[in-house]
């Protein structure tokens, strides 16, 4: 009996483990796949002129990514300026403000917000916000920058909203007691004490967004235009998402086209680990305290 | 001595429990108000209704009149937030903010409107000397308050209370979470604040109350049962319900 459930106790912490293992080696395969594909072209193109050359022609092979590279990085910085402000104060909104029927409704909204497929994100904001776009500001055509920086800007925001409503909520009480019982007011006390007190976890909040909007593809190649231009607010522009997206169907197997837009993955992937290394400082930042 | 501040017939509920009954009492000003009871009676409840701080309850409702300087509080135009900066609080558990001592000491001031670091810094001094933790706080005011021992704590909240200026100060169990050491200090720190200060103390230790206050207050189930002198409550008991708790018969 005794050596029975000892066996069992063994395999399951078996099992267990391959489990994990699981996880760990499809990190370690995706990334060496990406390093072995991704490399050659950069050889071949050379790193300087891959990274910053400002052309992207496949058919007259000039591969430069610095176009895509700076919308990719436009395009989330717009995102965080315009989400940020706008989740931050929902959120503080929804922890210390709201009456409680008026936040369940909103909570759902959000949840919502969250669950959305990015491929109806992007039909809605090809069939609504691009004409409005348009017509606003009298452009021949309404997808451009602007457009994905919106939908980015709305697709981050549950993101924001619900991380940075955890770290408020878990604010002490006796915080904003102490605020208030020095004259402050309801606003200033959130302002100066609850939004400070909640810093890490906003931040963390953000850098999540972040990862999110840099990531993101289908929703915004529907809005953007799609040609691999310099960004500016209301030109066509590709994404370093969309860029592999748009091309990867037609490059021919083995040519440089395909190794280059392997390459480019290789860029987002360097991205995506930046950021995740950043949340992950914050985060121990935040256990530390 | 002056009153400084005058209830009338307070009535106090938290939905439909009443808490308060029919409180009248004058506080005299530049004295120490200690108020005594048995848990639950409403000592912390009384002391939140003199700077609003039950405003936050959504569930509770006030009637009667409390006059601060002979004006009613629960008035029509009484300002909340000025009010607390005149009327200032400390808690049960010292619960300095998150920030650097210098910032938790510049916090009041800074909201209200004082500017410029040579004004800041004196006011950070002053009030850090006047709360007795100048001289354990000048070589770090840069530091985080959270990284002091709970007794330094509770002296930087008193502190922060100080900047403001005050006129009268309320402080619930201020000492209950700290050690005897800490205790003392605390207790030393009101004697000589009562100076300039009108103190109003919550208070389950019985010594403390007759150590440090010159009146004090007795609760019971809401009620005030008895309120006079220290020296008499403590000696010479009208009701027999006081004598019975300070003797230690119940509570
Ligand atoms: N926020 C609140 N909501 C509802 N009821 C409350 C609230 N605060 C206090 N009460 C009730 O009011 C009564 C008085 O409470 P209060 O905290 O004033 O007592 P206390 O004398 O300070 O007790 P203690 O010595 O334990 O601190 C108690 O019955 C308590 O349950
Ligand atoms: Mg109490």
């Amino acid at each position: 009996m005794k050596i029975r459930k000892d066996t069992a106790e063994f395999l399951f912490k078996i099992i267990f483990l391959i489990c994990g293992i699981a996880a760990v080696f499809c990190v370690l395969a995706i990334s060496i796949y990406l390093l072995i594909s991704g490399i050659p072209a950069i050889l071949e193109i050379g790193l300087k002129d891959f990274l910053f050359g400002t052309v992207w022609k496949s058919e007259k092979s000039q591969f430069g990514i610095l176009p895509f590279i700076l919308t990719s990085i436009y395009g989330t910085a717009g995102a965080v300026v315009l989400g940020v402000p706008l989740g931050i104060l929902t959120a503080v909104f929804l922890a210390k403000a709201a009456p409680p029927k008026i936040a369940e409704v909103i909570h759902t909204c959000v949840e919502l917000l969250a669950g959305i497929p990015s491929v109806v994100y992007g039909l809605t904001g090809m069939t609504v916000l691009v004409p409005f776009i348009q017509k606003t500001f009298n452009l021949s055509s309404g997808a451009c920058l602007l457009s994905a920086i919106l939908v980015l800007t709305v697709m981050i925001l549950p993101y924001i909203i619900s991380v940075s409503e955890t770290a408020l909520k878990a604010v002490p009480k006796e915080y904003e007691e102490a605020s208030l019982a020095l004259g402050a007011t309801q606003t200033e006390t959130w302002f100066r004490i609850s939004i400070r007190a909640a810093a890490s976890g906003i931040i963390a909040s953000v850098i999540q967004g972040v990862g999110r909007a840099i990531g993101e593809a289908m929703a915004i190649i529907m809005v953007s235009g799609n040609v691999a231009n310099m960004p500016a607010l209301f030109a066509s522009v590709r994404f370093l998402t969309t860029a592999i997206v748009s091309e990867m169907s037609y490059a021919a197997y083995g040519s440089l086209q395909r190794n280059a837009l392997f390459s480019i993955g290789l860029v987002l992937f360097l991205f995506i680990l930046l950021i995740n290394g950043l949340l992950r400082l914050v985060s121990e930042r935040n256990s530390l305290k | 001595m002056a009153t400084i501040i005058e209830t009338k017939k307070l009535n106090l509920w938290y939905g439909d429990n009443q808490a308060l009954y029919g409180i009248d009492s004058e506080l005299q000003d530049k004295e120490i108000t200690a108020l005594i009871g048995p848990s639950g009676c409403g000592k912390s409840t009384f002391l939140k209704t003199l700077n609003r701080m039950n405003d936050l309850v959504d569930s509770c409702r006030i009637e009667g009149t409390v006059m601060f300087n002979g004006k009613n509080i629960y008035g029509d135009k009484i300002n909340v937030t000025e009010l607390r900066t005149r009327i200032g609080m400390v808690f049960q558990k010292p619960n300095p903010f998150p920030m650097s001592i210098y910032d938790n000491i510049a916090y009041g001031p800074r909201l209200h409107g004082v500017k410029g670091r040579k004004k800041l810094d004196e006011i950070v001094e002053r009030s850090l000397r006047q709360a007795a933790i100048w001289s354990e706080t000048k070589d770090c005011l840069k530091k985080s308050a959270l990284g002091m021992s709970g007794g330094q704590q509770q002296r930087i909240c008193i502190a922060r209370a100080l900047a403001v200026e005050p006129e009268v100060l309320l402080m619930d169990e201020p000492t209950s979470a700290l050690d005897p050491i800490s205790t003392g200090k605390i207790e030393e720190l009101a004697l000589e604040l009562k100076k300039k200060y009108s103190i109003i103390i919550v208070t389950h230790n019985m010594q403390q109350a007759s150590r440090i206050s010159d009146k004090t207050a007795f609760f019971l189930l809401g009620k005030l049962i008895e309120f006079g002198d220290t020296e008499q409550i403590f000696n010479n008991p009208q009701d027999r319900r006081t004598d019975d708790y300070i003797s230690g018969r119940f509570g």
